[in-house]
């Protein structure tokens, strides 16, 4: 079991998989996300992906000021992902609603929708920097680095052994199948 | 029943979240509906509460891709009510930054539109060239993104080292005519994805005003930048490409007919461009009035109406953008067609859902 830990551990920490999920931002964010997606920055040396499902992703990528109508959706998406998961806040715009602070269809900043762990400020962070804060996540993710204090975040991968973690009991609303059906309602609302 | 699929609203191929319902027979089309306002996060009520500095900023996050071009719709709209001239260099430096930043969306669109067709390489291709042109922003402006290059009556910053940008210019021109422009236009797979699929007619086009490249790949001409020149444009020569088909490749070729065009622009502003000063007062005093402007985005016509009461606080702030009289066109071109065939025709108006919603 000792063996399987330290193996789990390590795939974690060389290859977490990213959601990313655009709560109402400018697309400044997206776009230099996407930026380290290719060979300049090439984000997957460091084994991390980026996924289009967030049931197969461990770190979730949220940029935008969370929108009244995102918000829910985000929610739904929140819960699709796996333990131990590690949220990571994009930009200004999810640390502080930036220049949308202050705006009714605005319910951000993100740590009043999700507890979030990680935070990479900028407008937007230059692509060097989302990547540091990736890694930052990849380090929470294996329990290499302690997730910050004053959140009450999901349970911690030291604390939560994953070879007795059972699916079966996991909440079914949060495993519904049909992943953009599920958000998709939770968005027309 | 024909069964109804929904999409999104978080799209794991495009980066903005929308949503798309869509009523299938068997594999085909029948009907369309696209559900926009996932990014509504109310600018226009913001900038309606700011002071006509703090509003520069707000406007410049409408859109992370077309940043430049609402901080100059509305230094242009602030000028207009104020009777502030523009030097002749600050006008000149306005055509450079609009251009390389149609460069880096044309670039960044080619890039998403191969993503979709499964053309990684081309996808990568396209991205590391427009990782020049962002070179080139950040030399001149300090930034990648969200330039604050505009204020009224000027720009903040002056091109002080023209000879890299020219550099810069020729090798992303090289590039796009010797390698991109065959491939996109010339390879098997991207013809079988692209030709005859998702055609907007050219009445089509006409009847819903639309804009930009789509229009251009529709056979309509119309560019503002043309039209009714605005900036140092009238002095520069460049061409305005034009398509009949109206199908996805004809928007292809349009984009990157407009790549080579944006590079002969930069050029020419760059080799002309008068000595001279570039800005204007850093706090514009703006009288009552109002004022309607356009200019051509990348994505086509973006159109702002301001209005003053004489205070520091705009009355009225009013942003219409391309993708808002392009985004109706959508269910036409989808109707009768595969339904994998439907991210690319959406993703081939170029849409900006940020620039929609605001
Ligand atoms: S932080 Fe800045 S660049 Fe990023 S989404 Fe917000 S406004 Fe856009």
């Amino acid at each position: 079991m000792k063996l399987l830990r330290s193996l789990m551990r390590t795939a974690r920490r060389r290859s977490p998989w990213v959601f990313h999920a655009n709560a109402g931002s400018c697309n400044g964010c997206d776009i230099e996300f996407l930026t380290c997606l290719t060979p300049r920055y090439d984000m997957e040396q460091l084994g991390i992906r980026h996924e289009g499902s967030p049931r197969h992703a461990d770190i979730i990528l949220v940029s935008g000021p969370v929108t009244r109508t995102t918000c829910e959706a985000l929610q739904t998406v929140y819960g699709q992902v796996p333990d131990p998961k590690v949220v990571v806040a994009l930009g200004s715009c999810p640390t502080s609603c930036n220049v949308f602070a202050g705006s009714p269809t605005v319910v951000g900043p993100l740590d009043r929708v999700l507890p979030v762990d990680v935070y990479v400020p900028g407008c937007p962070p230059r692509p060097d920097a989302m990547i540091a804060g990736l890694a930052e996540a990849a380090a929470i993710l294996a329990g290499d680095k302690p997730r910050p204090e004053h959140q009450p975040g999901p349970a911690d991968p030291d604390t939560a052994d994953p070879d007795t973690a059972d699916p079966d009991t996991a909440d079914p609303d949060t495993i519904d199948p049909l992943t953009a059906e599920a958000a998709g309602e939770a968005g027309r609302r | 029943m024909s069964p109804v699929v929904p999409i999104g609203p978080f799209h794991p191929a495009l980066e903005e979240p929308y949503k798309v319902e869509v009523t299938c027979e068997g594999e085909r089309i029948t009907d369309a509906s696209v559900v926009v306002g996932f990014n509504f996060r109310g600018i226009e009520w913001l900038a309606e509460r700011k002071s006509y500095t703090q509003d520069i900023a707000l406007l410049e996050r409408v859109c992370g891709i077309c940043s430049n071009v609402h901080t100059l719709m509305f230094s242009r709209a602030v000028e207009k009510i104020a009777g502030l001239e523009v030097p002749d260099r600050a006008q000149y430096i306005r055509v450079v930054i609009a251009e390389a930043e149609r460069l880096h969306s044309h670039l960044l669109w080619a890039g998403v539109a191969c993503n979709l067709i499964g053309f990684e390489t081309l996808f990568m291709t396209c991205f590391s060239l427009r990782e020049q042109v962002m070179d080139i922003l950040e030399r001149i402006s300090g930034n990648r993104v969200n330039y604050a290059m505009n204020r009224p009556g000027g720009v903040n910053r002056d091109i002080s080292d023209p000879g890299a940008v020219l550099a810069a210019v020729r090798t992303i021109e090289k590039t796009t005519s010797g390698k991109l422009i065959p491939i996109m236009t010339g390879d098997p797979t991207v013809r079988a994805r692209c030709a005859g699929v998702g055609v907007l007619s050219r009445d089509d086009a006409l009847a819903h005003g639309a804009v930009g490249p789509l229009a251009r790949a529709s056979g309509l001409t119309q560019d503002i930048r043309r039209s009714a020149p605005y900036e140092a444009y009238d002095k520069l020569d460049f061409d305005v490409p034009v398509r009949d088909e109206g199908d996805v490749l004809a928007r292809i070729v349009v984009r990157a007919s407009e790549i080579l065009q944006s590079c002969r622009l930069i050029e020419q502003a760059v080799e002309t461009m008068p000595a001279g000063p570039i800005g204007g007062p850093l706090y514009p005093s703006v009288p009552a009035g109002e004022a309607s402007v356009r200019v051509e985005a990348p994505r086509g016509e973006v159109f702002y109406y301001l209005a003053s009461d004489g205070t520091d606080v705009p009355v009225r702030v009013r942003v219409r953008t391309p993708t808002f009289v392009n985004m109706p066109t959508v269910p036409l071109m989808a109707v009768g067609e595969s339904i994998s065939d439907l991210p690319l025709i959406q993703a081939s108006i170029d849409p900006c859902y940020s620039c929609n919603d605001r």
